[in-house]
């Protein structure tokens, strides 16, 4: 039995059903996001993993122990909100020692791990500051090392990165991958952001409308989507003769579907194309090499090798 | 300098001197003025007010009971206000309009209208409450309320409640929900969630409500005069008998500037530790 299972869980608010039967096992150690457009369920589920919410049916489990019937404050859970939910009058280092306080840990053992986890974190100089007197990104650390500080079972992450601006989020990715991998503990994002999951993630869990549509690796899940839901949220596709294929698999070639360059965005590191064929819009990215591309008004060849 | 901004506010400025200034001038020159039974009032200098009302106990034991019933007063509206306040904050419509209303309602009846209605329920053997606790053997003499310090404060406690209750509710509206949830996922229960995540952030909230609410009973006038009547004086009520009673306007104009200054001196102070204190925390 995995060491996190969701076990048909269900919550239904009225008439509406929020989370439809959703099975998940979760393993030790592993980094699952649960990805979808808002209302698909993914924060109900992770609220009911925290215990803010009563699900209508099903069961969840911890390490085979009935987490249902352990109060919230008894789950022994760290959780990072999507507004940070840092206590405000309390310095960063009250913060991060609150959980530890909570769980009754002496004083003097309280301070080496408040200093480890915000070293860890890179904010051990900061520990004297108030929430209000950091950056989005440092108080957004803080909630991490007040979750991590009392070595949770779960980590449970709340769309953590969303209230930051592209590039500290990026930043923040790859900084918030190595602390997990560094600690090891067993993590569940929800998130709305594609890239976030994907980068992220050793599975994610793809949400729409209550129920999960795949579950898998990033990388399967964007190469064989097993629905056009999965297909069209990861990512750009095109349906091209009842086919699902990526704009980056497709390439200007001497022969193939024919068609003429609607549009031409240059973004970069790549080139974004919308060429009007036979079979209706169909869109291309071409990798920015410098060579010369086809102009708006080109007439083109489109290529592409199933997979 | 530009002298615009100053132009334009000089009406404001003008009504202000004109309303406030000068009055409050006057009124403390009033102070140094003497007075006779049959002289009246002689514009002269000196300090012969300003010797009695500290020579003479009287005045302190006035001044102690005006700032012993506020700070009573004060404390149990900061007591009760708080939490109807955090109670208010989490119901959900329509009650909480309907309780908001039930709160502010002692503000929307004439404070002597509610006074002597108090009054009716526990003036002498024939108060409502009183007869009805006397029939049922419960005490066997009618509970003392008029012309006692604790009538007026359980009637100034009803009447200033209002504000506590308001300043303690905009406070808690600014509290993200989360954090409450926050605390409980380390661990803390109910208790330790009230007790160190949000009283502190409700904090600010009762000590602004308790400046305005100190400030409103230390000054209140209508219920001591109602329930104190002349043998139990407070500061303003004192003040009030010398200037339309006794008509020795200098001796009740010394009474009014001390007032005043008191009052002055604990607001503004209280106001500077609040923003010393709290200026870091909450920007």
């Amino acid at each position: 039995m995995a060491f996190l299972a969701l076990d048909n869980l269900t919550k239904s608010f009225g008439s509406h059903v929020a989370v439809d039967r959703l099975t998940l096992g979760v393993e030790k150690g592993e980094f699952v996001s649960l990805l979808g457009p808002s209302g698909c369920g993914k924060t109900t589920t992770l609220q009911m993993i925290a215990g803010f919410v009563e699900p209508s049916g099903g069961a969840i489990t911890l390490e085979g122990r009935n987490l249902l019937t352990v109060k919230p404050a008894k789950r022994g859970l760290g959780i990072v909100f999507q507004s940070y939910a840092l206590f405000p009058h309390m310095t960063v280092a009250q913060n991060v020692s609150f959980g530890l306080e909570m769980q009754g840990v002496a004083a003097a053992e309280r301070t080496k791990r408040v200093g480890e986890t915000l070293d860890l974190v890179g904010l051990g100089q900061f520990a004297g500051r108030f929430p209000r007197q950091l950056s989005g990104g440092q108080q957004q650390r803080v909630a991490l090392a007040r979750a991590l500080v009392i070595r949770p079972q779960i980590l449970l992450l709340d769309e953590p990165l969303s209230n930051l601006d592209a590039k500290l989020r990026e930043e923040m990715q790859i900084e918030l991958r190595q602390i997990q991998r560094t600690v090891g503990t067993t993590t569940i994002l929800v998130t709305h952001d594609q890239g976030e999951a994907m980068a992220l993630s050793d599975r994610i869990v793809v949400m729409n409308k209550g129920h999960a549509e795949q579950i898998g690796p990033p990388h399967e899940a964007y190469e064989r989507p097993a629905t056009p839901f999965v297909a069209s949220f990861l990512g750009k596709t095109n349906l091209v003769k009842g086919a699902s294929v990526r704009p980056e698999r497709i390439s200007f070639a001497a022969t193939g579907l024919a068609g003429t360059v609607k549009t031409r965005i240059f973004q970069g590191n790549h080139w974004l194309y919308q060429v009007d064929t036979a079979d209706g819009l169909v869109t291309v990215i071409r990798q920015n090499t410098g060579e010369a591309m086809p102009e708006e008004g080109a007439s083109v060849h489109l290529a592409w090798s199933a997979s | 300098m530009k002298t615009t901004p100053y132009l334009l506010s000089l009406p404001a400025l003008l009504l202000f001197a004109g309303v406030v200034v000068i009055p409050l001038a006057m009124t403390v020159i009033l102070t140094f003025h003497d007075w006779g039974q049959y002289k009246g009032i002689e514009p002269v200098f000196i300090l012969k007010n300003w010797r009695e009302v500290f020579g003479d106990p009287y005045y302190g034991e006035m001044f102690g009971r005006t700032f012993r019933i506020a700070l009573i007063v004060t404390v149990l509206t900061a007591l009760f206000g708080a939490p109807e306040a955090y109670i208010l904050n989490r119901m959900k419509s329509p009650w909480r309009g309907i309780f908001l209303l039930v709160i502010l309602g002692p503000l929307l009846i004439s404070v002597v209208a509610r006074t002597l209605g108090w009054a009716l329920l526990f003036g002498g053997n024939s108060g409502l409450v009183n007869k009805t606790l006397m029939s049922l053997g419960l005490i066997s003499g009618p509970l003392p309320f008029m012309f006692t310090e604790t009538g007026m404060v359980v009637a100034l406690v009803h009447v200033l409640m209002p504000y506590m209750v308001l300043s303690v509710w905009a406070a808690l509206q600014r509290l993200d929900p989360q954090v409450e949830n926050a605390a409980v996922a380390l661990g803390a229960g109910s208790l330790t969630v009230l007790r160190r995540i949000v009283l502190p952030q409700a904090m600010p909230g009762i000590l602004s409500g308790a400046v305005i609410v100190f400030a409103l009973a230390a000054s209140a006038f209508a219920t001591p005069a109602i329930i104190g009547g002349r043998r139990l004086k407070v500061a303003s009520t004192l003040v009030y008998d010398e200037f339309l009673n006794t008509l020795n306007w200098p001796l009740g104009a010394v009474v009014a500037v001390l007032l005043l200054a008191a009052l002055a001196f604990i607001v503004i102070g209280a106001n500077r530790l609040v923003e010393r204190r709290y200026a870091q925390v909450f920007g």
